[in-house]
């Protein structure tokens, strides 16, 4: 370094000119910003251009109006076919983009909670002094963890295909209540009659009830020390309150079962369509791959966080005379829950992202019908799959924003 | 005090008694791992957590032992190991259990797809330069490690392009000609730019030219890259002789590999710039980062592959098309850049401020203190992490399936498709021996994550 021999090694020379400009680290670090700007620009400008040029090519223009058609895409039933009232010929793309917006929320919400009971089960296993329970636990979540997912998904469903009778059986999964074969899961579908509204706001009625009985009984607690049976009382009011007023006002509601059809021409024999509620095996396959993988990466984190609560606040609990359940639910996870929640977030848009992997099987949720099918009929490739994008990053933004929220409520309160 | 008065005083240490029986041997490993956890039954809400325990511990033992033995029935007892008389499906369908002539059969598929037989020692040489190098790599004895990494890293896959896809000749000279031409000017650019590194760099040009010099060292690397890339690519594919082989004929573990290989090597230097573009002080570079990770992370890695096989085409000049595989390999690569960054940024910012303040202060630039302060530091402590990464990866190659690629899974799912081989278990073999392939790779990366995290806990419990 020729200014250390100088002898001027303190200071430095007085630059001027260029030289100060090339010195001046502000100076440095807007140009290199500016080069990674105009490089940037330079990118999506060419892109653009390239774009509109292949999009001229092919005869096509960027738009959304293809929004507007109708579709004629043959969707499997499911909550979302429910939930549009969405039949082929009859709706629009629209409607065939809100339809598979609602799956994937739909896969993604049944997935998180039985993902979340299952893996906080499988997490508490692992530390269980227990080793018959701690071996399964260990053995499940290293098997499921270390094997893809898809390859997963295509297990449960071949499962599903050799389990289920075939399409013109039946059989019964939950006796009396849940019929299934290989077109599906079949079970009663309830159909409100007028007046079952009041049986809604008895519910709802109960609900505020029951918070405002379980603030009132903890400041008592609070207060006196006196503890009140909180969950049986609620659990008689929740139940009790909307039962009442249901069977008061006459009991507005029909059930409708399925109908299993044994006689008549082959081909419409089976479960009649259109009675009943109904799953599809799609769906059902999903469900269970994604839930059992992801419960196996709950686990771990469930794990993580109990073992980073020291010892002593277990033995505390312990010496404090609290049973072993009450400690674990009063002591150990509040505490717990502190390290959880950051990466059980991160599992739950895992989850959610990888409700994306229907595509593989059928199962009509945003990538398979949407990026996929309507892809296929439109051909709008840029609107198509850039809505896409946005549609997950907004549920990514909308889960990280709950959860952050929730992790709030529970975080260390430090003076 | 005499010594008379404390006689009732040890003078020495009591013989240590064994622990109780209840607490020894094989009834003392039953109690304290079974049986205690059930056997209170002071208050009746311990009572009933007892009853609880006994219940599900049977139920799981009952069903561990249903699993085992449906298992080993499946794949030994009632399984089909050879089909001497070549009756294929029927064969198989006599016995009820796994289907193994099948995957006898396939084999060679889930290994190379399409790959040609006679060309097939490309793909095992370039799996047993894998194998050496990684376990070189992982194994703690063995010498000059780094080097080794950096071979794997940067040397390795540009041989196994040309292993696997065949070099630049095929038409003899014409070929080699092409080549030199298309050479000689990044080569002299290359070689005007270092000369004006080797001149600048000791400020004898003065002091505005030394700062210039390390954008001079950058171009020269990277047009030399252009000039000598193809260079060694033609030695090798004279040296071998290799014929080109299109993609769409690899298949199975091969492309399986090549995909996660491709991630890996791409993702790790991309990530780190991410992540030191992610702490920059400087806006523009620091949201751009934020910009493409938080995106990246936030959508599936199918809609990244559906972006890179039917959205970039669209980007691309009118009549550029590049090769299907290719796509999904940048789709994968930055997927896991993303993924990268972050853990990388985790280790960045766990280094102390102290170590940045020591690079400054001994008068280092920014990239002298990430490269020999900074970054061997943060990197070290983050391998867990980046090898969880890179497990993430090797699974999701499977998606690539989903855009018709045939990877392991994808060549599976074909082959299940061929109905001289369909019988009720065939699926279950195949996916059973997938499933074991895929176990050991990362169940292997995930041991090496859990011993590098035991060696770098410089925690003293």
């Amino acid at each position: 370094m020729s200014s250390v021999s100088d002898g001027e090694a303190q200071t430095g020379p007085e630059r001027t000119g260029i030289a100060a400009l090339v010195f001046d680290s502000r100076a440095r670090s807007l140009f290199f910003q500016a080069l990674l700007a105009i490089i940037l620009i330079g990118m999506v400008v060419v892109a653009i251009q390239n774009a509109s040029a292949n999009l001229a090519e092919q005869g096509r223009a960027f738009g959304f109006d293809f929004f507007d058609r109708p579709s004629d895409i043959q969707i499997l039933t499911t909550f979302g076919t429910w939930l549009i009232g969405y039949e082929a010929g009859q709706n629009t793309i629209w409607d065939v983009f809100l339809l598979s917006i609602a799956n994937t929320l739909v896969i993604a919400v049944a997935g998180i909670i039985f993902a979340t009971l299952w893996g906080f089960l499988l997490g508490i296993f692992r530390l269980s002094s227990n080793f018959v329970l701690r071996g399964f636990a260990t053995i499940y979540v290293e098997l499921l963890r270390n094997v893809p997912l898809l390859l997963q998904i295509f297990f449960w469903t071949a499962v599903l295909r050799i389990v289920a009778p075939g399409p013109r059986e039946g059989g019964y999964l939950v006796p009396g209540l849940l019929q299934f074969n290989s077109k599906g899961i079949y079970g009663p579908y309830p159909i409100p009659h007028e007046g079952f509204a009041s049986t809604l706001w008895a519910l709802l009625a109960a609900v505020i009830i029951v918070y405002g009985f379980s603030k009132w009984a903890k400041k008592r607690q609070d207060a006196t020390g006196q503890q009140m049976p909180v969950f049986r009382i609620s659990a008689v009011v929740l139940i009790g309150l909307p039962t009442l007023v249901f069977l008061a006002t006459g009991r507005p509601m029909e059930i409708e079962w399925p109908n299993f059809v044994t006689e008549g021409p082959v081909f419409k024999r089976g479960f009649e369509k259109g009675l009943g509620s109904y799953i599809a095996p799609e769906f059902f396959a999903l469900f269970l791959a994604l839930s059992t993988y992801t419960a196996a990466f709950i686990a771990e984190v469930v794990r993580a966080g109990i073992q980073s609560v020291p010892k002593g606040q277990s033995e505390a609990a312990e010496a404090l005379g609290l049973p072993g359940g009450l400690s674990m639910r009063k002591v150990i996870l509040p505490q717990a829950f502190r390290v959880i929640i950051p990466p059980l977030t991160s599992q739950y848009l895992n989850l959610t992202k990888n409700s994306s992997l229907a595509a593989a099987i059928g199962y009509p949720e945003l990538v398979a019908v949407f990026a996929g099918t309507t892809l296929n009929q439109v051909g709008r490739a840029i609107e198509i799959i850039a809505i896409v994008i946005l549609v997950y990053l907004t549920i990514s933004l909308l889960t990280s924003a709950f959860m952050n929220w929730f992790n709030n409520r529970v975080k260390l309160v430090e003076r | 005090m005499s010594d008379q008065n404390i006689f009732y005083v040890r003078t020495e240490e009591a013989p240590r008694l064994p622990a109780p029986p209840s607490q020894q041997g094989i009834t003392g490993w039953l109690w304290n791992n079974i049986f205690a956890s059930m056997a209170d039954y002071s208050t009746p809400s311990k009572a009933i957590s007892s009853i609880l325990m006994i219940g599900m511990t049977l139920f799981t033992a009952y069903s561990l032992v249903w699993m085992t033995w449906t298992m080993l029935d499946f794949a030994i007892f009632s399984a089909t190991f050879s089909d001497p008389a070549g009756g294929k499906r029927e064969t198989c369908l006599a016995n009820g259990g796994a289907c193994w002539p099948f995957i006898q059969a396939k084999w060679y598929q889930f290994m190379y797809g399409f790959y040609p037989k006679e060309e097939i020692w490309r793909v095992q040489l370039s799996m047993v330069m894998l194998a050496i190098g990684t376990l070189w790599m992982v194994l703690p004895m063995m010498p000059a490690r780094g080097k080794v990494a950096a071979i794997m890293l940067f040397v390795y896959p540009i041989v196994v392009f040309v292993l696997l896809n065949g070099g630049p000749v095929e038409h003899g000279t014409d070929d080699i000609g092409r080549i030199v031409a298309g050479v000689w000017f990044p080569l002299i650019a290359a070689g005007v730019c270092f000369a004006a590194w080797w001149l600048t760099r000791d400020g004898k040009m003065g002091d505005v030219a030394m700062a210039l010099s390390p954008a001079m060292l950058m171009a020269t690397v990277v047009l030399g890259a252009f000039a000598v890339l193809p260079l060694i690519t033609l030695g090798i594919d004279l040296t071998l002789g290799t014929e080109i082989v299109e993609t769409n004929k690899w298949g199975g573990l091969t492309i399986t590999l090549v995909v996660a290989i491709f991630g890996i090597v791409i993702s790790l230097p991309v990530g780190v710039l991410l992540a030191l573009g992610r702490q920059s002080n400087a806006p523009i570079i620091k949201y751009s980062s934020v910009l493409f990770i938080e995106v990246v992370r936030g959508i599936p890695l199918i809609s990244v592959l559906f972006f890179a096989s039917a959205m970039l085409p669209y980007f691309l000049e009118p009549g550029v098309d590049f090769n299907k595989l290719l796509r999904a390999m940048i789709g994968v690569a930055m997927f896991a850049s993303a993924y990268m960054a972050e853990v990388i940024r985790g280790g960045l910012q766990a280094m102390p401020k102290g170590q940045y303040e020591g690079g400054m202060s001994l008068g280092l630039s920014f990239w002298q203190q990430m490269r020999l302060i900074i970054l061997p530091q943060a990197l070290t402590t983050v391998i867990p992490g980046i090898v969880n990464t890179f497990i993430g990866m090797f699974k999701d190659t499977t998606l690539v399936l989903i855009i018709s690629i045939f990877d392991l899974l994808g060549i599976l799912s074909a082959t299940l498709k061929d109905p001289e081989w369909s019988t009720p278990t065939t699926a279950y073999t195949g996916y059973l021996v997938i499933s074991i392939i895929y176990f050991i790779f990362c169940f292997g990366m995930s041991r090496y994550s859990v011993y590098m995290e035991k060696k770098l806990d410089r925690s003293h419990r």
